[in-house]
């Protein structure tokens, strides 16, 4: 039970982990032009942010709306760097000021600022990526949850801390680029980030660090960890008398989740080559949670298909009837929370998972197992019952 | 920055006088929010959009009155004012049936639905009203300002919103303080078991509180069109500085909600003459939650025994 | 306060108000080594307050409480725990979300930081003494049942076997028999006679047949100060508590 590697290859997690990685690695590839490959990819960019809103919010029931802030960290720190290399004196010759970003140069500035400078770095872009969103995360979690700050007040104060970043970013538009954002971004290393060969790469690497992010999740919710995070979401105040401090257990997996939007910024910087505030804003963070609630609050591997399914559905729908995609994705909202309160995940658990196993066990292709065999934590009605 | 004393005081005075119009809806708005999340402790994300429609109803009732001629276009705000209360109750009670009452034991969830019922009404005005902002005729009596000196001056319409607040305030502490209704309220949220069994019909005393802050909302949303012209997102705008004026103002409290909605509106709004309107809102926001820090529970709740 | 074993608790002068009610007022109170004291009193005679004031679950207005040499009124809750307390709710609160073996192991007083928690691992030792808990507490069948499907007095067990694992210095019971079967009260006060063994413990109870069943000296409390303490006979003579108990 404790054994990370068994969950990992025991027979709950494994299938399923492999049904979706067939599907992301050799369906997607093999069915979609570079194109439709780079939607799928910036899909599960914001995928990076709904697995990490599983861990928070479904296991830790720590409701953020604020997940925008971490993704535009992320997201920001890899343009910053892109945009830099773009930036060298011949390809801006033009300009007042050669050699700095051309929206500060709009702006009348005349010198790079002083937290651009390092972004010339790869490494330390790199390091910004995997570390800033995480401390981030951990400083506003110190600040709110050694307060004890909790539910929907936690949720608000989210909201408004991303309101803030937001108008920061808009308001201070010759540092960050303003409501345009970041813009223009050509290569890395000299790499042209818009050839097809750079789509795929780019495609692939998401993937893969996608899978990475799920089997940290499922190997943290398999420890004691885990365990007392669920403790603790279900019945807090009896936590802290088993001799756990609730605070540093809420901040560390929300800064696991701001450590995971954070690369799924990056990623979602390289594959589009922009960064801009209209994609960390108010509506954007509670868009994330959109997904990971579409997907089911307690399914990793449903994270990413809401996230896909949300995508792709936004993608048709606005295209057909744009008046439309807020009607149906306000109305998808309203059912998923009302009537399959553990999303897609929960509806295959109750509705799907029982047939599937009783033909595997017709088809003899599985001994007999009792019904009770579906993972405790998934089961909506338990789960359901232990919320109260 | 050089400023003379005077000046100072006139720049205070004048932005005092705008940050009391803001101060005004920003206080009708939360006072809806109070009962509700208050009382309740229902999170409302759709708040903001029954403000709209409350400023929709009024810009109907406008557009209605301006066919009836002139006296009407002068006097009909006196029955927006009912009327957006009265929609905003009415759908409030429709949208407390239908979804809110499955959701009582789920406080973050219902934070997430009623976020899914602000999209569909924000879609829901564009596809009426279309997306094009709206204001209704002013009439004349609101036109103009006072002058009390050469530096100063108030509009009128905004002293108008003032006297609304202070009405729709009064009655809202008659309600909750003063009546028996008000006492079931107060009952039911402090003992809902209690109170059904002494006869109290607990479900309906939910109901009404909901559709009672929303049409309060409403009525927030009549004295918006008489600041601002109204467009589908223009809730979205309010709703996050009214949640912070609730929990701010210790939720439930209504003394604390009037004082936290005046401290922060003065506070942007002086705030936004030295340092510009995105800086101002910022810093506005950064010292509330930075105060929320050291009283989670609020600026004006007492120990309680937990 | 003469005594021959040296004192594990010393409340003193311990005030609190609730907006300015005050539930604990002036309040001394002093338990030994190996000590089973029972606290009885009427409703909001502040028992309860005192319980949660001990662990940290409220703060106090003023006064002092001393674990040894520790004051634990400067503590967070879950230090006070790793100093040695342990406390058992009048509802029985246990974690329904996980089964009766995980309840046991998130007890275990191994782990209790993130990372100490990330890197546990359930060792044959862990195992073992979750094991021979479960056994002691009647729940060895139900180990892998969620405990949510628990009786409530089976509920009531599990959480003091969850204090027992944590191997506490000093027990806090609130009415540990409230809401049980006479059978399962039998059951519990023969378990209480166990686990008191070693430790001392700080029992409220209502049920004064169970009282006398396991109370050496008792400590009677009304309106948030001490009314008279003793033996369970010189207690129950004492003209101010029948006063507190027939009177008015």
């Amino acid at each position: 039970m404790n054994n990370a590697l068994q969950m990992l290859l025991g027979k709950k997690g494994l299938p399923g982990l492999l049904i979706l990685a067939f599907i992301l690695l050799v369906v997607f590839p093999l069915t979609m032009d570079v194109d439709g490959l780079n939607l799928t990819g910036r899909f599960l960019a914001f995928a990076f942010v709904a697995v990490g809103l599983v861990l928070a919010w479904g296991y830790g029931g720590l409701l953020s709306l604020g997940q925008g802030l971490f993704f535009g960290i992320g997201g920001y720190a890899m343009a910053m760097y892109l945009k830099l290399e773009a930036s060298t004196p011949e390809a801006t010759a033009i300009q007042t000021t050669p050699g700095i970003p051309d929206f500060m140069d709009w702006n009348q500035i005349t010198s790079l600022p002083w937290f651009w400078e390092p972004f010339h770095s790869l490494t330390f872009t790199v390091l910004a990526i995997l570390t800033l969103p995480a401390l981030f995360a951990a400083f506003i979690g110190f600040a709110l949850f050694t307060r004890r700050v909790s539910g929907v007040f936690f949720a608000i104060i989210t909201q408004a801390i991303v309101t803030i970043a937001t108008i920061l970013v808009i308001g201070q538009q010759g540092y960050t680029g303003g409501v345009n954002g970041i813009t223009d971004l050509r290569t890395l290393k000299g790499w042209d980030i818009h050839t097809d060969q750079a789509l795929v790469v780019f495609y692939f690497a998401t993937v893969v660090l996608l899978f990475a992010m799920i089997a940290l999740g499922m190997w943290v919710l398999s420890t004691k960890y885990g365990r007392i995070l669920m403790a603790t979401r279900d019945q807090e105040n009896r936590i802290r008398y088993s001799g756990y401090s609730v605070a540093y257990f809420k901040i560390f997996i929300f800064a696991l989740a701001g450590f995971m939007s954070g690369i799924g910024g990056a990623m979602f910087t390289l594959q589009v080559g922009f960064m801009s505030p209209s994609i960390i804003g108010i509506i954007p963070s509670i868009e994330f949670v959109i997904f990971a609630a579409v997907g089911g609050r307690l399914s990793l591997l449903g994270a990413v298909y809401g996230s896909l399914l949300v995508g792709y559905a936004r993608v048709t729908f606005a295209e057909a009837f744009p008046q439309l995609w807020l009607f149906l994705i306000g109305a998808v909202f309203i059912a998923v929370v009302m009537f399959a309160p553990y999303g897609l995940a929960g509806l295959y658990n109750t509705h799907v998972r029982p047939r599937v196993e009783a033909f595997l066990v017709r088809m003899g292709w599985r001994p007999g197992a009792p019904p009770s065999d579906t993972p405790r934590a998934i089961d909506p009605q338990a789960a359901q019952e232990a919320r109260k | 920055m050089d400023y003379s004393m005077q000046d100072l005081m006139a720049i205070t005075a004048m932005q005092g006088f705008a940050g009391l119009s803001f101060f005004s809806v920003l206080l009708l708005m939360a006072l809806g929010l109070a009962i509700i999340f208050g009382q309740m402790r229902v999170i409302n994300m759709a708040h903001g959009e029954f403000m709209v429609l409350g400023a929709y109803t009024t810009y109907m009732v406008s557009t209605l009155a301006s066919g009836l001629g002139p006296w009407a276009t002068e006097y009909y705000i006196l029955l927006a004012i009912p009327l957006a209360f009265l929609s905003a109750f009415l759908f409030g009670m429709l949208i407390e049936v239908l979804m809110i009452r499955h959701l009582y034991h789920r406080p973050l969830d219902t934070l997430l639905a009623t976020w899914g019922l602000a999209l569909v009404m924000q879609q829901g005005f564009r596809s009426i009203f279309g997306a094009r902002e709206v204001s209704p005729s002013t009439p004349s009596w609101l036109e103009g300002s006072w002058r009390p000196t050469p530096m100063i001056d108030i509009p009128i319409n905004g002293m108008a919103i003032m006297v609304l607040t202070v009405i729709v305030t009064l009655g809202v502490v008659w309600l909750m303080y003063r009546s028996r209704w008000g006492l079931r309220v107060r009952s039911t949220m402090a003992s809902r078991e209690m109170s059904a069994a002494v006869g109290i019909n607990t479900r309906w005393v939910d109901r009404l509180t909901f559709a009672l802050g929303c049409g309060v909302a409403g009525i927030a949303g009549a004295a918006f069109t008489m600041i601002s012209s109204t467009g589908p997102t223009s809730g979205t705008l309010y709703i996050v500085d009214t949640f912070l004026v609730v929990v701010f103002g210790g939720a439930g409290s209504i003394s604390g909600t009037v004082v936290s909605a005046f401290l922060i509106a003065q506070g942007q709004s002086i705030l936004e003459f030295f340092l510009g309107s995105s800086m101002a809102k910022v810093t506005t926001l950064l010292v509330i939650i930075a105060i929320l820090m050291m009283r989670p529970e609020g600026l004006f709740k007492s120990k309680v025994r937990r | 306060m003469t005594t021959h074993t040296p004192l594990l608790l010393a409340v003193e002068d311990l005030t609190v108000s609730f907006d300015g009610f005050k539930a604990i007022e002036g309040l001394n109170f002093y338990v030994d080594t190996g000590e089973l004291r029972v606290v009885i009193g009427p409703n909001g005679a502040g028992k309860t307050t005192l319980l949660d004031l001990i662990c940290g679950k409220t703060k106090p207005t003023e006064g002092s409480i001393k674990f040894r040499d520790t004051e634990l009124t400067r503590l967070r809750e879950h230090q006070i725990v790793w100093k040695g307390v342990g406390r058992k709710f009048q509802t029985p609160s246990v974690y329904e979300g996980l089964t009766v073996y995980e309840n046991l192991e998130v007890s275990y007083p191994e782990g209790k930081t993130v990372f100490g928690a990330l890197l546990f691992k359930n060792t044959p030792k862990v195992d073992r003494k979750i094991r021979e808990t479960a056994e002691a507490i009647f729940l060895t069948d139900m180990l892998e049942r969620p405990a949510s499907e628990l009786s409530h007095g089976q509920k009531q067990w599990l959480e003091i076997g969850m204090l027992l694992i944590q191997d506490p210095e000093l027990l806090l019971l609130d009415e540990p028999v409230a809401g049980m079967s006479v059978r399962e009260r039998e059951l519990t006060a023969d378990l209480l006679n166990r686990i008191t063994e070693g430790r001392s413990v700080i029992v409220i109870e209502h049920d004064m047949n169970f009282v006398k069943q396991i109370a050496r000296k008792v400590t009677v409390m009304h309106q948030g100060k001490v009314l008279a303490e003793g033996d369970m006979e010189t207690v129950q003579s004492d003209p101010r508590v029948i006063e507190v108990y027939l009177g008015h």
